[in-house]
């Protein structure tokens, strides 16, 4: 019989990717990764040493599913791999995507090892996404429900991953989701769906990074696009490109943040209209299939898991690093956020952005 | 199913847990009770407060049931603290590889002002007398070293380290927990003052505990109520429990000998086997450990996956203390005995028991070594193919 471990955050979508799994005939092992300490995310440490909460939802599904579970101490690595690197970026004046990392480095590299472990072909997660195998490989393509695709966040999977993944819900509506939930009883039917950063529950991310860095950021000045001095603000690490809220400044229209200037510790303020661009270098391009193309790509672009995509042209420059023009200029293409490239619902690979370009 | 798991819990013995059906079905009376069916509850709470003690080497008036070996040390170290605080004397002498129930009670006692000095423990894993007699200071009043470790099983020189406690005034708490039932235990030759003990560590049920203070040493309740326990610990005495509690200990310490020297032997051959694993490392001092405990470290080796690979055999083993969510922790231990991060990772506790077959001290080898040597060639694949 096949083998599959499934991991499980105590919500909904990985109980249910669970129930399916068994039910496709694998005998499964479930898991939950233990990836912070309430503490590294600013919660009272309390009596409790980590989410509890959740894990005791995944531990009770597991328990009615009859498999057997187990949690994975991964909180060195998690820090490591994600907290640090999203603390880094932002204090280099990116906007990271913790999501992808803790997908590169924790899901589908430290939980596969342990499928190798255990002896498990497959590795099952509840991410709404559809694997197709090809004569010629694997295709990772969006899910069957538009409104919750995470293809965008799965770029970096590769052949070889792909091949050893399950994503049970990516032909399924959320609705679906929900009755097969509530069908089984399970505890966790009606829990909410995660919308925040996990480690950062209350939003405050800049906290989080100040508790972890132990760095007070330093205050420095807005300017306008031509460099005069506007106002203070309250450093860096608090301002992403495109925000409008919480500035505290007026010049006379909306005022948004157009850039970020790390060597002179400045915000670079403009209007709505200033915000938009065509052209964005993008490094570290994972191309699904596995080999990336000589000759340039039309294709439809994400630029942040929210963006609907849009038209594009992308020409590598050299084996990961591409250069992405859109064929209309789009709003607020943020450094440290992954530009994703799809053919139709196909994604063909996807990168992260490093900067903004002008024609 | 191997159980290798016995210093985190023990299955109870039949002579106790027919003790605990019988009272539990029989003698139901509260012990506080006027009437003479409670009474007769009270009179099996008693015994069992005299046959413990005397097994401690102990008054009966100095044993204070509990309900385990957390709730004795947050109760010994609060009690010592809240003497010491009226005289003046805000210092606290401890290790750094206490268990949990000592060293959070002591986090909380330096918020509320108190001062503790944690002694840095060898590499042995055996802390000597001399270093607590250098940490001792005018305003300490108390020292709390364990008497045996609960996850390197190393034993700790009781006896000296309660003498200089004797000679410095100050008390001497120790947590005895992974110690009763399995080494001998004297209050009076060992100086102890204060000592800990839970009972399902010795085949005793789950729940119940004690704590022996010396004859003077008042304890300060934690929990406030009823005048049980001579007002020092509110709540209705759990006789059936206490009085299975001594039956455990008592056979435990009858047949003390027989059992250090058959579990001594299968210890000795279980490290035997193990250490022919190649770059296996034995935690803790070869000899100068419970009769029970073998604690290796693979490095490299993730000790959490190895865990779920002896699961899969049927194999109960454990790598140190457990965290609320049932994951492994780093250990604190291993830390505090100087092994780096990796090697304290890769740690694997088993400790054996009564019960334990020589049979499965051969398939205990046999499958840990199998187990090791599988993770290990999956890590060469892994690094060579990247």
């Amino acid at each position: 019989m096949k083998t599959a471990l499934i991991a499980m955050s105590g919500g909904v979508d990985s109980s249910i990717a669970a129930y399916l799994t068994q039910q496709a005939g694998y005998s499964c092992i479930g898991c939950t990764m233990k990836l912070y300490e309430n503490a590294d995310a600013n919660i009272p440490r309390e009596n409790t040493c980590c989410s509890l909460d959740d894990i005791e939802d995944a531990r009770s599904v597991a328990f009615r599913l009859d498999m057997p579970y187990y949690v994975f101490q991964m909180t060195d690595l998690f820090r490591e791999k994600v907290i640090r690197k999203f603390c880094d970026a932002y204090c280099a004046g990116r906007t990271p995507n913790p999501c992808i990392d803790c997908n590169r480095y924790l899901k589908f590299e430290a939980l596969l090892a342990r499928a190798d472990a255990l002896h498990c072909d497959k590795i099952v997660t509840g991410h709404y996404a559809r694997i197709e195998e090809t004569d010629r490989g694997y295709l990772l393509k969006k899910a069957a429900d538009p409104a919750k695709d995470q293809s965008y966040v799965l770029y970096m999977l590769t052949q070889a991953q792909l091949a050893r993944i399950l994503f049970p819900l990516g032909g399924l509506q959320k609705q679906q989701v929900r009755a097969l939930a509530e069908a089984q009883g399970f505890v966790n039917a009606h829990k909410h769906d995660s919308q925040d950063i996990c480690f950062v529950p209350d939003g405050d991310y800049a906290r989080v990074i100040e508790t972890q860095t132990g760095i007070t950021p330093e205050p420095g000045d807005f300017v306008d696009l031509q460099g005069n001095v506007i106002g203070r603000h309250d450093g860096l690490i608090h301002y992403t490109v495109g925000q409008r809220r919480g500035l505290g400044i007026a010049i006379g229209k909306p005022a948004y943040v157009c850039g970020l200037d790390v060597p002179g510790n400045r915000v670079v303020i403009g209007e709505n209209a200033d915000l938009f661009r065509r052209a964005c270098i993008v490094t570290g391009i994972n191309w699904i299939s596995g080999e990336p193309p000589q000759e340039p790509v039309r294709c439809e672009a994400k630029i942040r898991y929210r963006h609907p995509g849009q038209p594009a042209l992308l020409e590598f420059t050299d084996s990961d690093t591409a250069r992405l023009t859109f064929d209309a200029p789009q709003r607020a293409i943020t450094a440290g956020q992954a530009a994703v490239f799809y053919d139709g619902d196909t994604v063909l690979g996807g990168g992260e952005i490093l900067r903004t370009e002008n024609e | 199913m191997i159980y290798a798991d016995h210093a985190a819990t023990t299955a109870m013995s039949r002579a106790a847990l027919e003790i605990l059906l019988r009272y539990s079905g029989e003698l139901y009376g509260n012990p506080s009770a006027l009437y003479t069916f409670g009474q007769r509850a009270k009179r099996v709470l008693e015994d069992a407060r005299s046959e413990t003690a005397a097994l401690l080497h102990a008054d009966a008036k100095e044993l204070t049931f509990t309900s385990g070996g957390s709730e004795s040390d947050n109760q010994a170290l609060r009690s010592a603290a809240a003497i010491g605080a009226a005289a003046g004397r805000r210092h606290i002498v401890s290790t750094a590889f206490e268990h949990h129930a000592v060293l959070r009670t002591l986090e909380q006692l330096r918020r509320e002002g108190f001062s503790v000095t944690l002694l840095r423990v060898p590499e042995s894993g055996i802390v000597r007398a001399e270093q607590v007699a250098a940490a001792i200071r005018g305003d300490t009043y108390l020292v709390s070293v364990m008497f045996a470790n609960n996850e390197i099983g190393t034993i700790q020189p009781v006896a000296e380290i309660g003498a200089v406690c004797r000679e410095r005034g100050v008390l001497f708490h120790t947590d005895a927990v992974q110690a009763a039932g399995h080494l001998e235990i004297d209050v009076k030759s060992q100086n102890i003052d204060l000592l800990s003990l839970s009972a399902h560590k010795f085949h005793g049920p789950k729940g119940i505990g004690a704590l022996y203070a010396r004859r003077g040493i008042r304890l300060t309740p934690l929990i406030c109520g009823g005048a049980q326990e001579r007002g020092v610990r509110a709540g209705t005495e759990n006789a059936p429990a206490a009085a299975a509690m001594a039956a455990a200990l008592s056979e435990c310490c009858a047949q003390l000998p027989q059992m250090q020297e058959k579990l001594t032997r299968q210890r000795d051959r279980l490290i035997e086997g193990l250490s022919a694993i190649p770059g296996s490392i034995l935690n803790g001092d070869r000899l100068q450990r419970l009769p029970s405990n073998v604690n290796f470290s693979f490095p490299g080796i993730e000790g959490e996956t190895l865990l779920l690979l002896l699961d899969q055999r049927g194999i109960c083993a454990s790598s140190g203390s457990a965290c609320a969510s049932g994951s492994a922790e780093p250990s604190h231990v291993l830390t505090a005995i100087g092994r780096d991060a990796e090697t304290a990772r890769g740690s694997l506790r088993l400790t054996i028991g009564r019960e334990t077959t020589d049979a499965e001290i051969e398939a205990l080898i046999a499958a840990v070594t199998e187990c090791v040597t599988a993770l290990r060639s999956l890590m060469h694949d892994r690094s060579d193919n990247t």
